[in-house]
């Protein structure tokens, strides 16, 4: 039939020129890059084979971490409020409970051993630079102390829920020190100044980066940020697969909170119009039977 | 004043002095529309309902959306989209509408190219049609500022920039545009005015000058054949109806443009739902920041093909530099398919695949508009940049050869 001729000649034209210029000139625009290593294999300064013993890494993480860092859900409250801690370290020092539970094990391990190199920023703390990461290297720890440290912060991180209010927790504790959520009310818990000294520029409010970046690109960047944007003061967090998965959700929680709505709505609404065009259709032959 | 009787019913009451009768007679029952049509034929109800979905879904945006530069960001992607009922459906129609619309506005147009419907007393409908394709245009880059995104503050500091190359005035003419030196406050709230209310009036006005303008010389149709619209017309009204070559705008025609809609409309809610990132860039979620430039700034997709022909020209000729040439050439094709009844030179109207020499015209100009496209989008370097002045020259050539192009058909098929 001549009439779907042309609507194939119409759909071949358009087809073309949209692949053109979305799905391939967003590929050369943004070139895939390898994909995320939730195993953190490039760490490797520590042994991770080895079974850490609770009870010692308690006795070393109140030796060693307590004096910077809280541990809320073991009983170590913070030591000062946030805007003194960040004027003392340049950024607040995380409070350990989730970190058990949102780090991988081996990033872990190997980020206590040497932060600079776990996070993959020795481009701005170079060895013998001027500046120097807040944490120092616990690198004379044997990798079995480290383990107990580490099988330690595992045994005190509390279970959180699989819903907005877990994600929540999640999103707090991984991004929640350096980025803002504006649309939904969250502050970083370093005030604005110090982050911006910091970092060298103010990390950017996160509350819609799940559209401007969107999950695909968040997918590799938060596994490792230097892969997307070489020389970015982010650091590589480390965060594990799951944790941030849950990050992610939550930032479409926020970001994007009327999915669900969209995607049900829009079910109804293409049927309601498909029944309209075959009524349509049908009056149409009935119609045009009068004039042929 | 005329006898008035006494109405015996509300309808002739009103008939009486409104003359409803006569009026559905003349705007629908005994509006004729050739009956040899194909699908094509339907895009003008489709733009029409179209311009209806962004009028009415921008009114619902209009209550919420704040033009200031401090809270425009924030009304669109927060207020709008999170926190009034459905206020996402409307952005969500507003937008994908504004691409759609260009979409059909493409596919008439190449349509009336394709069967010669600007030539032989259609001369103003095209450039009535013409007028509304650059108020559209207009329209769309005005609206597309109003978010205050990344892409929208960078899309519109290249675009005035253009207007920076104009000899003599250049300079204060982008001042003048943009209210400031740089694209600010004074630019949203300025473009938030057009975009909401002078260009929509203006483009109801050319709305209903270009249907007027289809009055007398009538839609063309299939075969491009021409015959009397009164002769046909007393044939459908004696009962003939088969044998006319003629069909009243209601039901007739309007009951194939549902049809047709109804299943543009399919498409359409789809790609409101569930397919909406080429009409809304991912770029433009990140909040305009005058200090931060994105890697990449590209126009909307439709304004790409013009964009490049722009941007082809990036090396000096002739002591002129590739700025002004670009400048030059981007003139030239804004104005170029205004002109096109008086660039045909043959006198045929016929579908362009029945032409001797146009057919290869036509095809070859679209093949161009798609290449212009596609290069407008990618980064205009190495081997881009020359496929891009390529094209951009090829876009000049094609307008500069279509009267001899024409002529020289004219002559082959002889008056015909």
């Amino acid at each position: 039939m001549k009439e779907l001729k042309i609507l194939a000649v119409i759909a071949a034209l358009v087809g073309i020129t949209y692949y053109g210029i979305e799905p391939y000139a967003h590929s050369v625009m943004h070139p895939e890059v390898s994909a995320a290593d939730f195993t953190f294999k490039d760490a490797k300064n520590v042994d991770t084979s080895l079974a850490g013993n609770v009870e010692n890494g308690k006795v070393l993480v109140e030796a060693n971490c307590i004096a910077c860092h809280a541990i809320e859900k073991a009983g170590h409250p913070a030591l000062m409020p946030n805007a003194d801690a960040a004027a003392s370290y340049g950024v607040v020092p995380p409070d350990l409970s989730h970190a058990g539970r949102i780090y991988d094990k081996n990033y872990l391990a190997n980020f206590i051993f040497d932060p600079v190199s776990a996070m993959h920023l020795s481009h701005k703390y170079p060895v013998g630079g001027t500046k120097a990461f807040p944490m120092p290297s616990y690198n004379w720890m044997t990798p079995q102390e480290i383990m107990d440290v580490v099988s330690y912060l595992q045994s005190v991180a509390p279970k959180v829920t699989e819903d907005k209010e877990g994600h929540k927790a999640t999103f707090e504790a991984a991004c929640g020190r350096c980025h803002s959520m504006a649309y939904a009310k969250f502050d970083a818990t370093t005030p604005k100044d110090s982050i911006k000294a910091y970092m060298g520029a103010t990390p950017p409010d996160l509350s819609q980066y799940i559209k401007s970046r969107g999950e695909h690109y968040l997918h590799s960047f938060i596994n490792d940020p230097q892969v997307l944007l070489k020389n970015t003061s982010m650091p590589r967090v480390g965060l594990n697969e799951k944790a941030q998965e849950e990050v992610i959700a939550y930032m479409e929680e926020i970001g994007d909170s009327k999915k669900a709505e969209r995607e049900s709505l829009g079910l109804w609404v293409m049927l309601y119009t498909f029944v309209f065009a075959i009524l349509a259709y049908l009056w149409k032959r009935k119609i045009w039977s009068e004039v042929h | 004043m005329a006898e008035f009787k006494q109405a015996d019913s509300m309808y002739e009451w009103f008939d009486q002095r409104l003359g409803i009768d006569k009026f559905v007679k003349v705007m629908m029952t005994e509006y004729w529309i050739p009956k040899n049509i194909n699908f094509l034929w339907a895009m003008g109800v489709l733009l029409t309902v179209m311009f209806t979905l962004l009028v009415v879904s921008g009114i619902f945006l209009l209550m919420y959306y704040k033009p200031d530069i401090n809270m425009a960001f924030d009304s669109v992607n927060y207020t709008i989209m999170q926190e009034v009922a459905y206020g996402w459906l409307f952005r969500h129609i507003h937008a994908v509408g504004a691409s759609v619309v260009f979409l059909i506005i493409y596919i008439h147009m190449f349509t009336g190219i394709y069967y010669g419907s600007y030539k032989r007393g259609r001369e103003m409908i095209w450039i009535s049609g013409m007028l509304l394709f650059m108020l559209f245009s207009a329209e769309g880059f005005s609206g597309y500022m109003l978010p205050w995104g990344q892409m929208s503050y960078w899309a519109a500091y290249v675009i005035t920039e253009i207007f920076g190359g104009i000899p003599l005035i250049g300079g204060d003419l982008v001042v003048w545009i943009r209210g400031n030196f740089y694209v600010a406050d004074a630019t949203l709230t300025r473009f938030f005015m057009l975009h909401v209310l002078l260009i929509p009036l203006a483009i109801l006005g050319a709305i209903v000058f270009h249907f007027y303008a289809l009055r007398f010389p009538h839609v063309n149709n299939e075969a491009g054949e021409f015959f009397d619209f009164d002769e046909e017309a007393e044939k459908y009204l004696a009962g003939d109806k088969k044998n006319s070559k003629v069909v009243p705008f209601w039901p007739v025609f309007l009951s194939k443009d549902f049809f047709v809609l109804g299943f543009f409309l399919l498409f359409f809610f789809y790609l409101v739902f569930f397919h909406y990132g080429f009409a809304m860039d991912p770029i433009n979620f990140d909040k305009a920041d005058g200090l931060k430039t994105p890697s990449h700034i590209y126009p909307e997709w439709y304004f790409l093909w013009s964009y490049e022909v722009l941007r082809g020209w990036f090396f000096e000729i002739a002591g002129i530099s590739g700025k002004s040439l670009g400048l030059m050439a981007f003139g030239f094709a804004n104005i170029i398919f205004l002109l096109l009844p008086w660039l045909d030179r043959s006198p045929m109207v016929k579908p362009a695949n029945q032409r001797p020499y146009f057919k290869y015209w036509f095809w070859l100009m679209i093949a161009d508009l798609m290449v212009l496209t596609e290069f407008g989008k990618l980064p205009p370097t190495g081997p881009n940049a020359w496929v891009g002045f390529g094209a951009s020259l090829v876009f000049l050539i094609l307008f500069i050869a279509l009267p001899f192009i024409t002529k020289a058909e004219a002559k082959k098929v002889g008056g015909k």
